[in-house]
């Protein structure tokens, strides 16, 4: 193992961030060869394995304007490999056409995979708490699958309805011309304790797995909204020993990921 | 000697201005446009200079960034049409524009909401001079509780199985009053170019303006523009769409203009510190934001110590 691999209690060399990567990794499997978007530290270290292994032919960006074929989670500029120019305009067109899988943030989600970004508390005119604006969170949802990433779960950002809805959940959908929702899904919600998706009869939320060393209580007392909950809960799974030398070694050397979820005490 | 005589025709026009002069043409309660993209390639020279100006009352239209909320403090602006207001919008360092914030949770501007691309589409409907674009951005969101005017259209053509046809936003032209957008290099006739890494939706901001006004790093020769752009396809500005060019050296600082300068990081923390106290602000702005002309600012920050930006 290399030097970088820092050991936790729970499960010898596999780090929490580690097992965050692999969440968000397998986010992607079988999306084919689609602009995969995932938008953060986690997440693009996460889309970056996938295509590094069983995804081969998904497209990624460089953060800014172009789509790279580099593993490296951030390479050098000098050091991109370009595959296309990809300015703001021509990555809505991406969005529009479908062909994309993003991986946003969420300042807060709800059982029904609605999002918020934009204000907190107040009314819709004068929030409480200004947050960045609805950015693309709209556009994204409706035109092409979408999923999220939580550094640091609580019931703060697990809340029970969230209070604008900038990126549009099941429910929202299910009230829109099947025509116009035909690319909406939200595969699924990543966080530091566990992976969540929707896969239930009425898309309501449900715990997916947890990572090692995580309990389901933890998951339960950290969400603001009944969870649907399976009779057993799997563990989020470790990265297969190749995709860890990949992690440390290629895509992520200086272990950024680490300092975005460290370990628990 | 020239095959023309030239005397005998009327002269080109000449579209060089300062930003004194922009500002003369603007006037209270305008429409602006602004182009550029979070904190990258912001036409900051002009903005300062309204900054200094008369100028009140204001709706601003803009990708936004620290522009916004040095105009939101100065008390300039009355509404903000915006997808975002990002200070950086390259790295966590610092995400939300804390001057941007307070005015909109005191309640001192009003707001019009979008999702980043509806507000190229407002833009795209106003410089093809149709009334709206069709979208199905927004479908199922809540953009109508912050955008009220926001209204559906159904498309007259049938669904894929024969019903109705589909049901999608009518996102209304955004017209402005007037567009201003810096670039890297440009000519005395209101041609321009971009040499970084992406035009962004300046050309649009441009082409849905009555008033439309372009700074630019430099000014060459118009036959030197493609040597000094690189490429014929940066030539993206033409001046079918430019009223005034403003030669502004440094004049997207503190935000970058890549490849010329990078976004000035201490100098834009220090102003983004200046939310936390209005003494602060005030010295700020008294400090940095209340010389007489761009060229007397462009000096005071070539004359801080080295720590600053080049």
């Amino acid at each position: 193992m290399s030097a970088t691999s820092s050991t936790s209690a729970t499960d010898g060399l596999i780090s929490r961030a580690d097992v965050c990567a692999v969440a968000v990794a397998d986010c992607f499997r079988g999306d084919g060869e689609i602009l995969a978007n995932p938008i953060g530290i986690i997440p693009m270290i996460g889309g970056r394995l996938a295509r590094a292994t069983w995804e081969p032919d998904l497209m990624m960006t460089d953060g800014e304007a172009a789509l790279i074929a580099n593993d490296e989670a951030i390479p050098a500029i000098g050091d991109r490999r370009y595959e296309t120019y990809n300015p703001y305009r021509r990555m809505f067109d991406i969005v529009w056409s479908g062909r994309r899988h993003v991986m946003m943030g969420a300042t807060q989600v709800d059982r029904y995979g609605n999002q918020n970004i934009a204000g907190i508390g107040g009314t819709p005119d004068r929030p409480r708490t200004q947050l960045l604006g609805f950015r693309g969170a709209p556009g994204n949802t409706i035109h092409n699958t979408t999923s999220y990433w939580v550094p640091a779960q609580s019931t703060k950002v697990f809340v029970d309805v969230v209070d604008i809805v900038t990126g549009i959940g099941y429910k929202r959908a299910g009230h829109i011309d099947p025509v116009s929702a035909a690319h909406h899904e939200i595969r699924r919600v990543v966080s530091n304790l566990g992976v969540f998706d929707f896969e239930t009869h009425d898309h309501r939320m449900r715990l997916r797995s947890v990572h090692p060393g995580v309990t389901v209580d933890e998951v339960v007392a950290a969400t603001g909204f009944d969870l649907v909950l399976p009779e057993d809960v799997p563990t989020s799974r470790p990265p297969t020993p190749d995709e860890l030398r990949l992690l440390d070694e290629v895509i992520d050397p200086q272990a950024t990921r680490k300092r975005e979820v460290p370990d628990p005490a | 000697m020239s095959a023309i005589d030239a005397d005998q025709y009327p002269a080109r026009k000449d579209k060089r201005l300062d930003e004194d002069d922009v500002v003369a043409r603007l006037g209270s309660g305008m429409t602006i446009g602004i182009g550029g993209w979070g904190s990258r390639r912001k036409p900051m020279s002009i903005v300062r200079a309204i900054l200094r100006s008369d100028l009140t009352d204001l709706h601003l239209v803009t990708y936004g960034g620290p522009e916004v909320g040095m105009l939101c403090a100065a008390g300039k602006v009355a509404h903000l049409t915006f997808a975002f207001v990002a200070p950086d919008n390259s790295s966590s360092a610092v995400l939300l524009e804390p001057h941007f914030r307070a005015a909109r949770q005191s309640g001192a501007i009003t707001c019009t909401e979008l999702d980043e691309g509806m507000l190229g589409l407002g833009l795209q409907a106003a410089a093809w001079r149709v009334p709206f674009l069709p979208t199905r951005v927004g479908l199922g969101s809540d953009l109508n509780l912050v955008n009220p005017g926001l209204e559906t259209v159904r498309s007259p053509y049938p669904g894929p199985d024969g019903g109705p046809g589909e049901l999608l936003i009518a996102q209304p032209a955004i017209h402005l009053d007037a567009a201003i957008c810096h670039l890297n290099v440009g000519d005395e006739r209101g041609n321009a170019a971009f040499t970084g890494p992406d035009l962004y939706y300046d050309d649009l901001f441009l082409e849905a303006a009555a008033k439309r006004f372009v700074s630019v790093e430099r000014i060459v020769p118009t036959g030197a523009l493609v040597e000094a752009a690189g490429d014929i396809t940066r030539l993206r500005i033409n001046r079918l769409f430019v009223d005034g060019i403003v030669e502004a050296p440094n004049g997207a600082h503190p935000t970058a203009c890549e490849p010329d300068y990078d976004r000035d990081v201490p100098f834009q923390k220090e102003y983004l510190g200046t939310a936390k106290d209005p003494e602060l602000w005030a010295a700020f702005r008294s400090d940095w934001l209340s010389y007489p002309s761009e060229a007397e600012y462009q000096a005071a920050l070539a004359a801080r110590p080295s720590e600053g930006n080049a």
